[in-house]
């Protein structure tokens, strides 16, 4: 017997694939900002060991030269960004399903089991509801990240109207350094994103298209 | 049944099929309507064919943004000031557009154009007369540094007063523009009558340096370091927005912060 399983509301998909080509764009047109002013790096004393970026990187993605046109896109597409991730806000707050997605007292440990499941060092399957604790942990963050996006932008957009934003940020350059930092954050969760996404099969894949699971149970 | 003909599926087959064919049809025209919006609008005519610019409907967004936060804009909002012995000793510099050719400087006048055909003309002494205003601020450049500096110069509303030129500022912009016509901007009147821009001749207590600006440069902090000119040859004023050097090449007019 087959059973259509309802998973994701036509609403969430739509925020969330929305959210994937204008987040793209705007870490694009980000990079040709920041390349105007590339100083990040990572340093253990006066040893760099990684600069923000290497010149192959800006070359590869040609990202050189182009401060007026990043600047333009990224002014533009904020918009769409921030009104994608406020609807998907209002939508999942208004509809209950910040239920599935707030982590709560258990969700830690279970994120816990589920990280050593899936490096293999625990033969544990975590239980499985609609997302599991390391997923409600992620899909909760991104979400405050994207709030700290929007409000560090605001902050280093119009350091002098926002003044007060700006100070709680530790000030302009520090309001640089953690949108910056942020868009890191993105990106290292798109690669684990990715690979789970991976792992866990066409089927999962689709219901974030199609928004429904079948289940198929062994009764004749 | 082993042979699953079309009209052999059972009703929840038949509904899968469909929901996913509905799916997967949606899917695939919402990414080529991505890509085709996205090349679309990579295609636009830019707004200025001379020297580069951005895609028209960009441009108009940028410009709507310019709507929403100059109408948010408050001239009480102050550029946060800073101690003397916070100010950089060694300023950054960054372009000498404007500033190729040799100075006249025996000749130099500002030249503040009150109407068609009436000139008014300023020698740097005459300047100096009028009170003295000191800004010492986070100048910040439109790459993404910025620098704490120390600047001094007659407060650009002082200026406006001690000339009775009180009834121009009722016009939307003013434009400045260097001696050799080479540099140019255009700035909105509520942020030039900020009480921090000022047109600036002392950088660290001492006369500018020629590559700062000498004799006389605009300072204004609620806007990026692009609107501050340098070697000031003519102010003006206009209703409609003036030529604008980076505004040509693609940067937003507004520039403001």
């Amino acid at each position: 017997m087959k059973k259509i399983v309802e998973k994701h509301p036509f609403a969430i998909r739509w925020f969330h694939w929305v959210n994937f080509p204008i987040l793209t764009i705007m870490i694009w047109s980000g990079l040709l900002i920041y390349w105007a002013n590339d100083l990040y790096h990572i340093s253990v004393g006066s040893v760099t060991l990684f600069h923000f970026f290497p010149e192959w990187f800006y070359q590869s993605l040609n990202l050189e030269q182009r401060l007026a046109e990043g600047m333009a896109f990224h002014f533009v597409f904020m918009w769409v960004f921030f009104i994608n991730g406020f609807l998907y806000v209002l939508y999942t707050w208004i509809s209950g399903e910040w239920r599935y997605l707030i982590p709560n007292k258990h969700s830690f440990k279970e994120a816990w089991l589920v990280l050593l499941h899936d490096l293999h060092l625990s033969k544990t399957i975590p239980p499985q509801m609609k997302y599991n604790g390391a997923q409600k942990i992620a899909y909760s963050a991104i979400i405050i990240m994207g709030l700290g996006s929007v409000l560090t932008g605001l902050a280093i957009y119009k350091p002098i109207q926002f003044q007060t934003l700006c100070n709680l940020l530790g000030g302009y350059q520090s309001a640089r350094l953690i949108h910056f930092m942020l868009t890191i954050g993105y990106c290292l969760f798109f690669l684990i994103h990715i690979a789970q996404v991976i792992r866990a099969g066409w089927r999962n894949f689709r219901s974030m298209v199609t928004g429904f699971d079948i289940l198929t149970s062994k009764k004749k | 049944m082993g042979n699953t003909k079309k009209q052999n599926l059972s009703p929840i087959d038949r509904k899968i099929r469909w929901r996913n064919w509905l799916s997967l049809t949606g899917f695939t025209l919402f990414i080529f309507a991505a890509i085709f919006f996205w090349l679309k609008l990579k295609n636009q005519p830019l707004d200025n064919d001379i020297a580069g610019g951005v895609q028209i409907p960009l441009r108009k967004v940028l410009n709507a943004n310019e709507k929403v936060f100059s109408k948010t804009f408050s001239k009480q909002n102050l550029a946060k000031a800073y101690p003397k012995s916070a100010a950089a000793k060694v300023v950054r510099l960054n372009g000498a557009l404007g500033l190729m050719t040799d100075l006249d400087d025996k000749n130099w006048r500002l030249n503040v154009v009150r109407a068609k055909g009436d000139t008014l003309k300023l020698t740097l002494a005459d300047l100096q007369k009028l009170p003295k205003t000191q800004v010492i601020f986070n100048f910040k450049c439109i790459e993404g540094w910025s620098q704490i500096s120390d600047w001094a110069g007659v407060r650009f509303s002082d200026f406006i007063k001690a000339y009775h030129l009180d009834k121009l500022t009722d016009k939307k912009y003013i434009g400045l523009v260097t001696p050799d016509g080479e540099y140019y901007v255009g700035i909105d009147m509520d942020s030039a009558m900020q009480p921090q821009t000022i047109l600036c001749y002392e950088m660290n207590g001492k006369p500018l340096p020629l590559n700062q600006g000498y004799p006389l440069r605009l300072i204004i902090p609620v806007k990026y370091g692009i609107k501050s000119l340098k070697r000031i040859g003519v102010l003006s004023f206009s209703e409609e927005r003036p030529p604008d050097y980076w505004f040509e090449r693609g940067y937003d007019y507004y520039a403001g912060l």
